[in-house]
């Protein structure tokens, strides 16, 4: 009899808890509702991102402009010319006559770069079977011109096979080049999930620390402590919503990617979601862990910013590959948890791989999530002490 | 039945060698209007905390409604109502926003929430304001608002954390018209202040100066006791003998 009671105390009260969560919750999208200002940011930020990276910021060249130095003027050289200003890489702007234009024509920023033809060009390539031509790009700006060089060569190289399908060179290492995963080289490859990784951060770690140390500026957070309210209750009531806000965010990109900007996802789609998932269960920890540890609002704000977002830019090989960085800043990159969400998202979805192929960087998700969470979780009861 | 909501014995808070308030003990009897008066940096804030059950004490005893500080906090939390001095309502919720949910939290039922929150707006006579912002009320309505909040589960006691700090003498005496109503229904009103005018108007009255308890008792009878004409010469007579700087 005894018994059946305190187990319907304890059932009641589970019943309280819950009605108190739910209570909790609609609070938090009341305040999340009447702030459309930062709604409209936090829903506008991804798609404005993806259109941004994906046709504006661009690491492809498209209509560079080029001129020719063309003495021969055969009808060999009047091909590779017209097949190159017909490629979409390049734009012939200028014929120039003579060498001392060259560096006029790229000093002036008229063009990229040159491409020079020598003396009877058709003549010498009938008779030796191959010739030369010259490609001078301007490399002030490397990226480019490499980008440049390597459409270059793309272009002859075609051009020359359609010449000259059977010539065989006995002595000839010929190395044929697939770009997997990738055939077209584009960009949005390495940005969607780069974009994905940042949005993702900034959504749940900045508004769930900003939204907690909120409430102790305002001092609301004292007297929910002083509530019924479990404290550890308040921390998950406040991170529910965004999780939601990360889930619609994480659809509407991927919408985008795959309507806009032909983005395949090969992988299974339910643990491409799984592991957002997971990823924005790290991003909230991370948020929880900056607002125990910060007071205001503003400084929460500034962590999430410096502490989290530049990391992210930096390290999780979305910018720049971390292959080339030297051997502590490859270290830094590992505590990154957005470098391992980031090789997720490009395995699952433009590998095809399966969890298999990502359970080495999950269970260091996983890991890291554990970590921030108990470290938080302790930093909340110390202060309460 | 035990006729004492607070009683402390002995309670102390040390934050390393620093004893932040200093084996205090005291009672407030029930429906009790008990003012807890103190410069700043004397203690109120520590030792309020403990009360609450937001912070542990380092030493002592204390019970809150015959509830243990130590074992039974979740049961204290459900029998008192807090008013911090940041008056701690969301502006960017409306009135009834308010009120719904601090009485969500206390687990009040939705019908009861509802006849609760329709008292609270004809008291205060904010019925066309309902929907409003508390953002756009006066300093004066917020902070009567937000005593109405603390006192929406009807708490056994409530504790006030110097509810009136910058706010006109008429709101004042408002508010104090409310407390008055809220000790007559039974509840204990425990209350620190500034305003020495307010500490007449509390049935007993502790002064704390560096951490312990320095004086105790009615308005009228301390008055007696120092020989003075009004609380402020009380005040200002203990307070002097601090040797702790305020804060």
């Amino acid at each position: 009899m005894r018994f059946s009671l305190i187990w319907q105390e304890k059932q009641l009260e589970q019943e309280i808890n819950m009605k108190q969560f739910l209570v909790f919750i609609k609070k938090e999208w009341l305040h999340i509702w009447r702030d459309k200002r930062t709604l409209f940011i936090l829903f506008g930020m991804p798609i404005t991102q993806i259109i941004l990276f994906g046709f504006a910021l661009s690491n492809e060249v498209k209509n560079s402009k080029i001129a020719i130095l063309n003495p021969s003027k055969d009808a060999l050289s009047a091909q590779i010319t017209e097949k190159i200003n017909a490629s979409r890489y390049f734009d012939l702007v200028k014929e120039i006559k003579t060498n001392s234009e060259i560096d006029l024509v790229l000093k002036s920023g008229e063009v990229n770069s040159v491409l020079v033809f020598p003396h009877n060009f058709e003549k010498d390539f009938n008779h030796n079977g191959f010739n030369k031509v010259q490609f001078i790009a301007d490399a002030s700006e490397p990226n480019t011109a490499t980008t440049l060089k390597n459409y270059m060569s793309n272009i002859l190289l075609d051009f020359q096979k359609t010449k000259n399908p059977n010539s065989v060179n006995p002595l000839q290492i010929k190395t044929e080049i697939r770009m997997l995963y990738n055939p077209q080289l584009k960009g949005a490859y390495n940005f969607v999930p780069g974009v994905m990784a940042m949005i993702l951060l900034l959504v749940c770690t900045m508004m769930t620390s900003i939204s907690i140390v909120k409430e102790k500026e305002l001092g609301t957070m004292e007297v929910m402590l002083v509530s019924p309210l479990k404290p550890f209750m308040v921390i998950v009531a406040k991170a529910v919503p965004y999780f939601f806000l990360s889930m619609v965010n994480v659809v509407s990109i991927l919408l985008l990617s795959v309507y806009t900007l032909e983005l395949p996802i090969k992988g299974s789609l339910v643990l491409l979601m799984l592991e957002s998932m997971l990823f924005t269960i790290t991003a909230l920890s991370l948020g929880l862990l900056i607002s125990t540890i910060t007071g205001s609002q503003q400084v929460a704000m500034l962590i999430s910013l410096v502490g989290m977002f530049l990391p992210t830019l930096m390290f999780s090989g979305f910018m720049f590959p971390i292959e080339n960085m030297p051997l502590p800043l490859r270290t830094i990159s590992n505590i990154v948890p957005a470098k391992w969400y980031f090789i997720i998202v490009k395995n699952v979805m433009l590998k095809g791989l399966g969890i298999s192929g990502v359970l080495k960087e999950t269970l260091i998700l996983i890991g890291m999530t554990v970590f921030l969470l108990i470290l938080s979780v302790k930093k909340y009861k110390i202060r309460l002490a | 039945m035990n006729e004492l909501a607070i009683k402390a014995e002995k309670l102390s808070k040390n934050f390393g060698s620093f004893k932040a308030v200093d084996e205090i003990s005291f009672d407030v009897k029930k429906g009790e209007v008990f003012g807890f008066l103190g410069a700043n940096g004397a203690g109120k804030t520590t030792a309020m905390k403990m009360l609450i059950g937001i912070s542990t004490p380092s030493s002592g005893k204390a019970s809150i409604a015959g509830y243990d500080i130590y074992n039974e906090t979740e049961k204290i939390k459900r029998n008192i109502g807090y008013m911090s001095q940041k008056f701690s309502l969301y502006d960017d919720l409306t009135i009834g926003e308010n009120l719904r949910f601090f009485g969500g939290i206390y687990g009040l039922s939705r019908p009861d929430i509802k006849l609760n929150t329709e008292k609270v707006l004809d008291r205060l006579h904010l019925q066309k304001e309902k929907n409003a912002l508390v953002k756009s009320l006066p300093l004066g309505w917020k902070q009567k608002l937000a005593f109405s909040a603390a006192m929406f589960h009807s708490p056994q006691i409530v504790f006030l954390d110097e509810p009136t700090g910058g706010v006109d003498p008429l709101t004042r005496r408002e508010f104090w018209d409310m407390i008055y109503e809220a000790a007559e229904l039974g509840t204990t009103i425990f209350v620190t202040t500034h305003y020495m005018d307010e500490a007449e108007y509390c049935n007993r009255i502790s002064m704390m100066v560096d951490g312990k308890i320095e004086a105790m008792n009615s308005p009228k009878e301390l008055k007696k006791q120092f020989n003075a004409s009004s609380m402020d010469e009380v005040f200002l007579d203990l307070a002097r003998k601090a040797t702790r700087t305020g804060d």
